[in-house]
């Protein structure tokens, strides 16, 4: 076949009206976040000492530092759906959740006994915890990778793996009102194991429903 | 037919002509993806001879983008110029293309500017696996393609010949497109 007479075929097939990605990616955003919390609601519930725990930083550094790992990550997923996505500058926000969570780290090595590290490290939940986040994550996944499908990524293993970061994000957001480790020597070692699990899922999703 | 640029006003030849595809202007439509064949032709000529491999799969890997072009058309943000975008696919499927031939180490091809200015026709003599990929289409599909496409027929006429109704045949054709599009990448990988 000539390339001109493939041309034939394709003008015969009319162009349909533009999509708007980010539209489609906000909208499944929110029904897989909704899902999410849904499973939160009936699953798990805020955790007993909810408003004791609320009065320290430990508490609220989950919630900042999930937001600041959501957000870039969304962003950059919606990005890698454009064949022409310059997501250079974008990436390097990646670094602000990990700046973070470091000083939490460090402060906490600095605060607490070297005799307690490891149990703070452990909590009580630490594989209860590896195991909800990805569970809280897959709606949120899901809904993502439908989304992207209508996008074009050329990298579709990366998109997806940077959608199963997002997801990862947010289903931190939504977990960790319920997740009863707040010392950041628990955070930083259980979350981003939940996070890279959602990110091996994402890269084969990706590759698998991306790919065009 | 001549629609307004829908919004920020976009002047360059290839975002007005698939502004205007998009409103139905097929004539526009054509002359785009000849307009972007010859560029994409001029590029994978240059990185292929670089890449050392000899240019008889030029024309397959400018079918290929043609196809992911057409397949993704509606993923263009009408707001942004359509030639970053069109480059972005064409790099990326040419590189692959050296890769399938063996070419790890990919020379980095014409930079954007070279791209949009230096069109190739097309080799007359050249064929393409895209033939091979039409035996992998249902028997009604392929002879919808083949009577656009090598037979030059009109939506109309091919309708009337197989007794269906045009909006039937434009559905198979699409349907046909989408299939060679996936034959393709099956092909590939």
């Amino acid at each position: 076949m000539k390339t001109s007479e493939l041309i034939a075929a394709l003008a015969a097939d009319p162009v349909p009206e533009p999509i708007r990605l980010g539209r489609r990616v906000a909208l499944a955003l929110a029904v897989g976040l909704a899902v999410s919390v849904a499973l939160y609601w009936v699953l798990l519930g805020p955790r007993p000492d909810i408003v004791a725990a609320s009065d320290t930083m430990r508490f609220w550094l989950k919630f900042v530092d999930s937001f600041a790992f959501a957000l870039p990550t969304l962003l950059l997923t919606l990005r890698l759906g454009h064949p022409d996505a310059k997501p250079r500058a974008l990436a390097l926000w990646l670094i602000a959740p990990f700046i973070l969570l470091g000083a939490g780290v460090v402060i906490e090595l600095l605060i607490v006994p070297q005799s307690e590290w490891m149990s703070r490290l452990m909590g009580s939940t630490a594989m209860h915890c590896t195991i909800t986040i990805p569970m809280l994550a897959a709606p949120i996944l899901a809904a993502l990778i439908v989304a992207l499908r209508a996008g074009a990524p050329l990298y579709p293993g990366l998109t997806g793996a940077l959608a199963g970061a997002a997801a990862a994000g947010v289903g931190a957001l939504v977990y960790a009102s319920s997740c009863p480790g707040d010392s950041p020597l628990f955070v930083a070692t259980w979350y981003p194991l939940a996070t890279l699990i959602c990110m091996g899922v994402g890269a084969l999703a990706g590759r698998r429903f991306l790919a065009w | 037919m001549n629609p307004q640029p829908i919004k920020g006003q976009l002047d360059d030849p290839w975002s007005r002509m698939m502004t205007a595809a998009i409103g139905g202007d097929e004539g526009a439509y054509r002359r785009l993806l000849e307009d972007i064949g010859r560029s994409v032709r001029a590029m994978a000529r240059g990185a292929f001879s670089r890449a050392g491999v000899g240019d008889a799969d030029v024309e397959d890997a400018v079918q290929e983008t043609l196809l992911a072009i057409h397949l993704k058309r509606h993923t263009w943000d009408p707001e942004q110029p359509l030639a970053p975008w069109v480059y972005a696919i064409a790099r990326h499927k040419v590189v692959d293309a050296l890769r399938r031939r063996g070419r790890r180490k990919v020379e980095p091809l014409e930079n954007f500017e070279e791209f949009l200015a230096a069109p190739e026709a097309e080799d007359p003599h050249a064929l393409s696996d895209a033939r091979k990929l039409l035996e992998t289409l249902a028997p009604r599909q392929r002879d919808i393609v083949t009577s656009i496409s090598l037979d030059g027929q009109s939506i109309a006429a091919t309708a009337k010949r197989l007794s269906m109704s045009e909006v039937a045949v434009r559905v198979a054709l699409h349907r046909a497109l989408k299939s060679l599009g996936a034959a393709w990448r099956r092909s590939v990988e």
